[in-house]
């Protein structure tokens, strides 16, 4: 067969020109990661850069995360449906004390179904080293069924553990801090001796002042105490009873009281360390600058990239390929870059996450972050690709045959 | 009679690169029919670039009508052109502009690609293709490993994936030794006179003028001469004198 009838063959066989559509999958895929890869240096650079930044992000929200979830832990764990608190407390660990007759007042507002006292204060902590620490002293009934700490190791009560005089529990992740090494160690509080008589596992605090749950009796005693003065009443409402129903009753019998639910009580909590101190803002905006170096980085790259391949674009376009042929090609290089980096950058929070879980204020990184994470970098990775898309917009077909 | 395949009537073409425009083009008229090899030619600055592109509606003349099949084009979008030169042309580039980064066999399914062909039997298509001007041994060699001719073959079988009725090409024998350039030669007159194709090559080799069913002089964005033969001669012939 001679070479005219074999290409006549060939290319008679292809059948209709239907065009390509754009869902429909093409070889940009190839195209797209063959460009990437086809610059070994220039690829891992980007892979490096975008997993830098998804470490960056990871690690500063994972730390907001922890920062959101450690102001509002004690409110959190409480187990209680309200708060009465005294008029204008921003956090739960800033509060000024109300009347120990708020209880038996909440007691006799209908839809409550227990009341208890909860006592909270800043004390300080005396190590054998002699250096102070300064603790926050939390006081509960030892019968309580609100306000205790829900992390208490196996085989420990805390009411058993409290009912001793001078009988104190911290957490283990301050115990080196507070100079601890085992149960039943004589320390002093605000000058006053007490006693360790249980551990509790993961309560950790924004304030980096240990928590010290005691009795309310004791924590009267080592405050110094002899008023009837409280911090909170914590509420249980009876069962089928309407939240806000029973703040509005509340409210009424005690106008010069706040009553909040836990969720709000929690909520202002965070509010307030995360916008009124700037610690939660400056977090926010390290992270928003790291999803900007992430952008720079890889914009730069798929540029550069973008300019290399610009002759072969032309073609494409020459050819008859519509732009978003190119687009896409360009779109994928970004996706792949972001899926790999992303994977990377959160595989190495992973790491970080786990090494550093024992320290006092661990990045908190749940899987849902860890997923957000990637999809707002490949986001960002495709935003990025815009620079280059806009240069794909303007090419001319003509430029190939110069 | 024959009918034209492109028709271009009165066109000029100026370019704003500068306080005043530059006309490379003046009044040209030139039709190109199915079945022949029509090559443009001239020095350097005679416009005979910028008409090709004209001819392959990649460039709209600053005025004057362009035709294909007898339909006027000089109202279409670019993406419409775009999908006019994906259905009618295939183009064969001087530098060949190959994908470096594809295959010999990728190369070619990028154009059957655009043209919606899956996957499978464009690879297929694509090997066939490649098989059928001498490449069957290297279907699956990057660009950098190919020669200045295989490489061009390649770029012809890319061009020719679409079945296209057109074949443009730019200075196609201009980075190929002689023999090299006689074969591609040999191809493209035979894609024009076996399989009834329009083909227009832009040229100042002259080795390869005598092949031409038709050459279009240009000088200074005229034209300057037609020179018509009534069949150009096979380079077989010529390769054999070599």
């Amino acid at each position: 067969m001679s070479l005219g009838k074999e290409i006549g063959l060939a290319t008679r066989q292809f059948g209709g020109r239907s065009g390509v559509a754009w869902t429909r999958p093409s070889l940009t895929l190839l195209i797209a990661w063959r460009n990437l890869v086809h610059d070994r240096v220039r690829f891992a650079v980007t892979l490096v850069g975008i997993a830098f930044s998804t470490i960056l992000v990871g690690i500063q929200l994972g730390m907001l995360l922890n920062f959101l979830h450690t102001t509002s832990t004690v409110v959190d764990h409480a187990g209680a449906d309200l708060w009465v608190a005294a008029h204008g407390v921003p956090s739960v660990d800033l509060a000024t004390p109300i009347d120990g007759r708020r209880r038996f007042q909440s007691l006799a507002v209908e839809g409550v179904a227990v009341a208890e006292p909860y006592l909270l204060h800043f004390g300080f902590w005396k190590r054998a080293d002699g250096i102070r620490q300064i603790v926050i002293l939390i006081g509960v009934e030892p019968g309580a069924e609100m306000g205790l700490p829900l992390t208490l190791p196996a085989g420990q009560s805390f009411r058993e553990a409290l009912s001793s005089p001078d009988g104190i529990i911290i957490d283990r992740l301050y115990a080196e801090k507070l100079g601890v090494t085992g149960l039943n160690q004589l320390v002093e509080i605000n000058d006053r001796r007490a006693r360790v008589v249980g551990f509790t596992d993961g309560i950790r605090t924004f304030t980096q002042s240990p928590y010290v749950f005691t009795s309310l009796r004791n924590a009267r005693s080592l405050l110094g105490r002899t008023d009837n003065l409280i911090t909170y009443v914590l509420i249980r409402l009876a069962p089928g009873q309407d939240p806000a129903t029973v703040i509005e009753r509340l409210s009424a019998r005690m106008p010069d009281v706040d009553v909040m639910t836990s969720r709000e009580f929690a909520a202002n909590s965070q509010k307030y360390w995360l916008l009124t101190t700037g610690a939660g803002i400056s977090i926010i905006c390290s992270s928003l600058l790291a999803l900007f170096v992430g952008v720079v980085i890889v914009a730069q790259t798929l540029y550069a990239s973008t300019m290399d391949r610009l002759p072969e674009y032309a073609v494409i376009r020459a050819m008859g390929g519509p732009r978003w042929y190119l687009y896409k090609i360009v779109i994928e290089q970004a996706v792949i870059g972001g899926l790999i980096g992303s994977v990377v950058g959160i595989g190495a929070v992973a790491v970080l996450v786990y090494l550093g879980r024992n320290m006092s204020s661990p990045p908190l990184v749940p899987a849902w972050l860890a997923l957000g994470i990637g999809a707002v970098t490949v986001v960002m990775c495709v935003g990025a690709s815009l620079v280059s898309i806009s240069k794909i917009t303007s090419i001319d077909p003509v430029k190939v045959f110069r | 009679m024959k009918r034209a395949v492109i028709s271009a009537s009165g066109v000029s073409h100026s370019f704003d690169t500068g306080p005043t425009p530059v006309t490379v083009l003046r009044d040209i008229d030139v039709e190109v029919y199915a079945g022949e090899l029509l090559m443009l030619v001239g020095p350097s600055g005679s416009g005979k670039t910028t008409l090709l592109h004209i001819l392959g509606r990649l460039l709209s003349p600053s005025s004057g009508v362009v035709t294909l099949y007898g339909k006027n084009t000089q109202a279409l979008g670019e993406e419409e052109l775009a999908a006019l030169r994906l259905k009618y042309f295939g183009f064969i580039f001087q530098a060949y502009n190959l994908f470096p980064v594809l295959t010999a066999t990728e190369n070619v399914m990028v154009m059957l690609d655009l043209l919606g062909v899956s996957r499978q039997i464009a690879r297929e298509r694509a090997r066939e293709l490649l098989k059928s001007v001498g490449l069957g041994h290297r279907l699956d060699s990057f660009p950098s490993q190919l020669s200045s001719g295989q490489r061009q073959r390649v770029a012809i079988a890319r061009a020719l994936a679409g079945d296209p009725k057109i074949l443009m090409a730019d200075e196609p024998t201009a980075a190929l030794d002689a023999e090299s350039g006689l074969r591609a030669i040999e191809l493209l007159q035979m894609l024009a006179h076996q399989q009834e194709r329009a083909v227009v090559i832009v040229t100042h080799d002259p080795r390869i003028l005598q092949f031409g069913d038709r050459v279009i002089h240009l000088e200074d964005g005229q034209i300057a001469e037609r020179l018509a033969t009534p069949r150009g001669p096979s380079p077989l012939h010529a390769m054999g004198a070599l």
